[in-house]
């Protein structure tokens, strides 16, 4: 990658690669670690079609190619078919990321012939119990149904299972379920710590023992299905000692546009204070990648601090994730605690040596709900 | 699914791009591409010319000839297997039969 221009003293952005559009807020399940904002119930009404559409050309026009239809849950849209329509045409490849409610079978056929490319179905759980307490739900049943539809229409099939503390330890039930579904990917990426699973965080953060046997385990599962089954398993940022390379750097390959129509460079950045993010109402996308200040925050190098500053790893990490470091530290432009030169790593390691200890949460579990985001939702 | 087991394409293996994967071109990456579930892996223009004869009918045999063809004197056997194996390894290339 080339980091700054022949002046060096502006980050020259490449094209945006992914383009996620999170449809709508409104979701039937109420997962324990969503990745919505905690105060979604004050985000401003959803997009038209017809600005989905023009988000959409935008976005290819800016070379994007890899599009995820996602929420909330996006089959609540009920011009889904449109959209993917259009996506195909102008050729998207696309993704539909689901937690299956609101599909039956005639959606699913009319998804494949509007040329929908792959489905990810998420699992809360492999069992009934689980799924159905995290979810706060009775989806087990129906998600077990749409899967075996799903591939009985022909699509490629993700598998997403969210993991935490409360269901880590299901990890061979969970692996023989890929395998009787018949899926081609599994992604087993233990929760991250910002919004909803941040306020549980006492609930769901692991024990190590626990990461150890399932990712253990998921090695033996990888050796028995490979190519057949494709697994990943993401451990949790504060188990690491080096950060993430956070979508591969700030404005580098990933935009989000959330139901409300603002255009961020990661699923979380909405909650970072200090930045105003652009809308897709009042600007073009190619100026929102590459001139809106808000892109432009973190690209590149020149607004690192030590120890990021002078470190021979930022081409690698780009100082890691910068939610986490707003969440962890409170300022946005620190190096991400999870890496053990930032100073107030130790943060980061007294949150590890507590969940190591089985005692009971002292808070109570919140679920994503209305209710919930009204209360708690901070602005 | 028509791949078995964790071993390396031969010479005589038909590959093929399977259904689920899409090769493209990208004007804004001036480059071929395979699309798969929530990924992409960007071609480099040789690799393109490989991919372009995996029909799921000529083997990989076959490929090297066409390849040998239409670039005389260099010799590509092994790294058309090699990177066919990337690909099978990856799941953006299967074989026929296996």
């Amino acid at each position: 990658m080339q980091a700054t221009s022949e002046d060096g003293s502006r980050p020259r952005a490449g094209n945006p690669l992914w383009l996620l559009a999170e449809l709508t807020y409104r979701c039937p399940l109420h997962c324990v670690y969503c990745s919505n904002p905690v105060d979604y119930i004050r985000s401003g009404a959803e997009l038209s079609t017809d600005s989905w559409l023009k988000v959409l050309r935008e976005g290819r026009a800016l070379g994007a190619v890899q599009l995820g239809f996602s929420g909330g849950e996006p089959l609540a849209r009920r011009d889904l078919e449109t959209l993917v329509r259009e996506a195909r045409a102008l050729g998207y490849y696309t993704n539909l990321i689901t937690s299956g409610i609101g599909l039956d079978e005639r959606r699913i056929a009319e998804l494949r012939t509007a040329g929908l490319d792959h489905i990810q179905l998420s699992f809360q759980d492999s069992t009934r119990e689980l799924n159905d307490f995290l979810s706060h739900t009775r989806t087990f049943d129906l998600k077990l149904e749409l899967a075996r539809l799903i591939k009985q229409h022909g699509y490629p099939m993700v598998l997403n299972v969210v993991l935490h503390r409360q269901n880590l330890d299901h990890i061979e039930q969970i692996l023989s379920m890929a395998e009787r579904l018949g899926v081609e990917y599994l992604e087993l990426a233990n929760t991250q710590y910002y919004g909803w699973a941040l306020l549980n965080r006492e609930h769901l953060l692991p024990s190590r023992e626990q990461i150890a046997r399932a990712e253990e385990a998921t090695r033996r599962f990888r050796e028995r299905v490979t190519p057949n089954v494709k697994a990943y398993f993401v451990v949790p940022d504060y188990y690491e000692n080096r950060p993430k390379p956070c979508m591969n750097g700030w404005g580098s390959v990933f935009m989000v546009v959330t139901a409300d129509g603002i255009a961020l460079p990661c699923h979380q950045a909405r909650m970072l204070p200090g930045l105003e993010f652009p809308r897709v109402q009042q600007h073009p996308l190619r100026w929102i990648w590459y001139d809106s200040p808000a892109f432009n925050r973190f690209r590149g190098f020149d607004w690192m601090r030590e120890p990021c500053r002078s470190c021979p790893e930022r081409f690698k990490d780009f100082g890691g994730c910068r939610c986490q470091a707003y969440l962890l530290t409170g300022d946005s432009a620190n190096t991400d605690p999870v890496c053990d030169l930032s100073p107030v790593h130790r943060t980061v390691v007294e949150l590890v040596e507590r969940a190591q200890r089985r005692s009971e949460p002292r808070s109570p579990l919140f679920f994503r709900d209305d209710r919930n985001s009204h209360k708690l939702g901070s602005h | 699914m028509t791949t078995t087991g964790g071993t390396q394409l031969t010479l005589g293996d038909v590959p093929v791009v399977p259904a689920r994967c899409r090769l493209q071109w990208e004007a804004a990456q001036q480059g071929y591409v395979i699309l798969y579930p929530e990924g992409m892996v960007k071609l480099s223009a040789s690799a393109a010319e490989i991919v372009k004869r995996v029909d799921g009918r000529a083997s990989i045999a076959d490929i090297l000839d066409s390849l040998a063809q239409a670039f005389p004197g260099a010799d590509l056997r092994d790294d058309v297997l090699e990177f066919l194996n990337a690909g099978y390894e990856r799941g953006w290339i299967e074989a026929q039969g296996r």
